[in-house]
């Protein structure tokens, strides 16, 4: 059964400028006694998260809503377990697959089939699942020949056709997703979407960020106000997005 | 305090047990910087030669070296010396060069660590190439003492796993010690004894012995020349790691968390 549980998470973002990055800097004060370079130690610190506690279960869609620089991003990434958060306890059930930045490590010198290989490791895919899935990849793609063409002969469109065919073959128990990962054409859009609603149904919880009032209302049965790293409100689609209207 | 610890040795785990991710990443690097050349990576294979050919032949005029027991030295040694230099240098960059990784996909911090050292090794492996021709030519006599060869590369590549981890964290943070090392990495080649022999320096032979890297240098280098190392550089090694991987991991059990961040 998939489930996240947050209690008082907090995230701090150190700002460094160049001044705290240097080591001779740091050492300066240190041997000054922090007098002379004091402005410099005076680091800026930006709260992202400031006690945030959630309780999500398996069935929810979640909506996360909010400004720009509201936090949703940062949510997901603690979510992920790519951030540690400095302060607060979480507590994950299930396999989480991070849909956040699907292309990473795609490389524009290998073969179509190469990148398959290595966005299957990225999501923690065995080499025998991979080789397992690989012919349904492949054919998901329509990209047939190609494949066994350098990325870097497709067009833009074409490469993300893997990194999202890979992406959404795998099994998680909760999905991460900040704005749904559409791709293609007209005709491939419609493919795209079958499969990554297939995706998303598999999966036992759901929680995407989006600032498609639309998309939210399709997808999700909850959601979350974020405003200024705070949570303002919880509830159902329709009354969150107005509160975010009259934000 | 000790929730660190465990999450701190957990990584270390996890990160050696992905194997597949490691050893993926690194192969995908040293294919990609040699995808459309012929030879690729004995590229550098032939540019390491083409140095030694040039370098021994010098040097062992210079310093008055019989050629034939000169060049195995120098070339075997330089072999070494270029796995250390990579290692050291690159280790710098294990994680802010993976900050795509680190900010976006839950993946033992090790991992980036692993892939350098893996990395470096495949280019070693190439290399190697140059030693084993050396050997054939100028010793030729195949003895017990060669296990001492991987043993000695793996005592290398284990050091690795430690300076990968304190120095990836530190650069990660302070952004002007890559420079710094890679400064100090080049002095370090002009006081190691690999053009040179540490007994040259007679009575001041303690400013050999103070060096690490000749420690580790000797440890691959002696068993290939037909010797075996020295106690002295074991021991030597066994501190330095000891060392090493003591405060590598303070470092790493109270600071992993923040890596992303800094990234």
């Amino acid at each position: 059964m998939a489930e996240i549980v947050a209690r008082d998470i907090v995230v701090d973002f150190p700002i460094y400028g160049t001044q705290s990055r240097s080591l001779k800097k740091a050492l300066v004060r240190a041997a000054t006694g922090g007098a002379i370079a004091r402005d410099a130690n005076e680091r800026v610190i930006v709260r992202a998260l400031d006690h945030i506690s959630l309780e999500l279960h398996e069935g929810d869609r979640v909506a996360l809503i909010g400004h720009n620089g509201s936090g949703k991003s940062t949510l997901l990434r603690v979510l992920a377990g790519a951030y540690e958060p400095v302060a607060g306890e979480l507590r994950i059930k299930g396999r989480v697959a991070s849909m956040l930045s699907i292309a990473l490590g795609m490389d524009f010198e290998s073969t179509g089939y190469e990148n398959i290989h290595l966005q299957g490791i990225l999501f923690g895919m065995s080499k025998d699942t991979i080789n397992k899935k690989i012919d349904e990849i492949a054919e998901f793609t329509e990209l047939g020949d190609y494949l066994s063409m350098p990325l870097r002969t497709y067009s833009s469109g074409m490469a993300m056709r893997i990194a999202f065919a890979v992406a959404t073959s795998i099994d998680p128990e909760i999905i991460l997703m900040d704005e749904w990962i559409g791709v293609g054409d007209a005709h491939f859009m419609d493919k795209a979407n079958a499969r990554l609603d297939e995706f998303v149904r598999r999966a036992g919880l759901l929680v995407l960020a989006s600032h498609s009032q639309e998309l939210l209302r399709r997808v999700c049965n909850t959601a979350v106000l974020l405003d200024r790293g705070k949570i303002v409100c919880v509830g159902g689609v329709d009354e969150v997005i107005g509160r975010y209207g009259a934000l | 305090m000790k929730h660190y610890f465990r999450a701190a040795f957990r990584d270390i785990i996890d990160g050696l047990l992905a194997t597949d991710v490691w050893m993926t990443l690194a192969w995908q690097e040293v294919r990609q910087r040699y995808r459309r050349s012929l030879l690729g990576p004995f590229w550098l294979t032939i540019s390491t030669g083409a140095m030694l050919l040039a370098m021994g032949p010098l040097y062992g005029r210079l310093l008055g070296q019989q050629i034939g027991a000169y060049f195995p030295y120098l070339a075997i040694g330089f072999v070494v010396w270029q796995l250390l230099a990579g290692l050291t240098n690159e280790s710098c960059f294990a994680f802010t060069a993976a900050e795509g990784y680190i900010r976006n996909i839950k993946l033992p911090l090790t991992v980036h660590v692993m892939r350098v050292i893996w990395r470096n090794l495949i280019i070693f492996v190439h290399n190697f190439v140059i030693v084993l021709l050396v050997f054939a030519v100028f010793v030729g006599e195949v003895t017990w003492r060669l296990v001492e060869v991987p043993l000695g590369v793996l005592v290398i590549l284990l050091n690795a796993i430690w300076a990968g981890l304190l120095l990836g964290l530190l650069c990660a943070r302070f952004r002007d010690i890559p420079q710094i090392v890679a400064s100090l990495v080049q002095v370090a080649f002009f006081l190691t004894p690999i053009l040179w022999r540490s007994d040259m320096l007679g009575r001041n032979e303690w400013a050999a012995k103070v060096n690490p890297y000749y420690h580790f240098v000797e440890i691959v280098r002696q068993p290939l020349l037909g010797a075996s190392a020295s106690q002295e550089s074991w021991a030597a090694v066994a501190a330095v790691t000891i060392v090493g991987f003591s405060a590598a991991f303070l470092m790493f059990a109270r600071f992993r968390a923040r890596i992303p961040y800094w990234v």
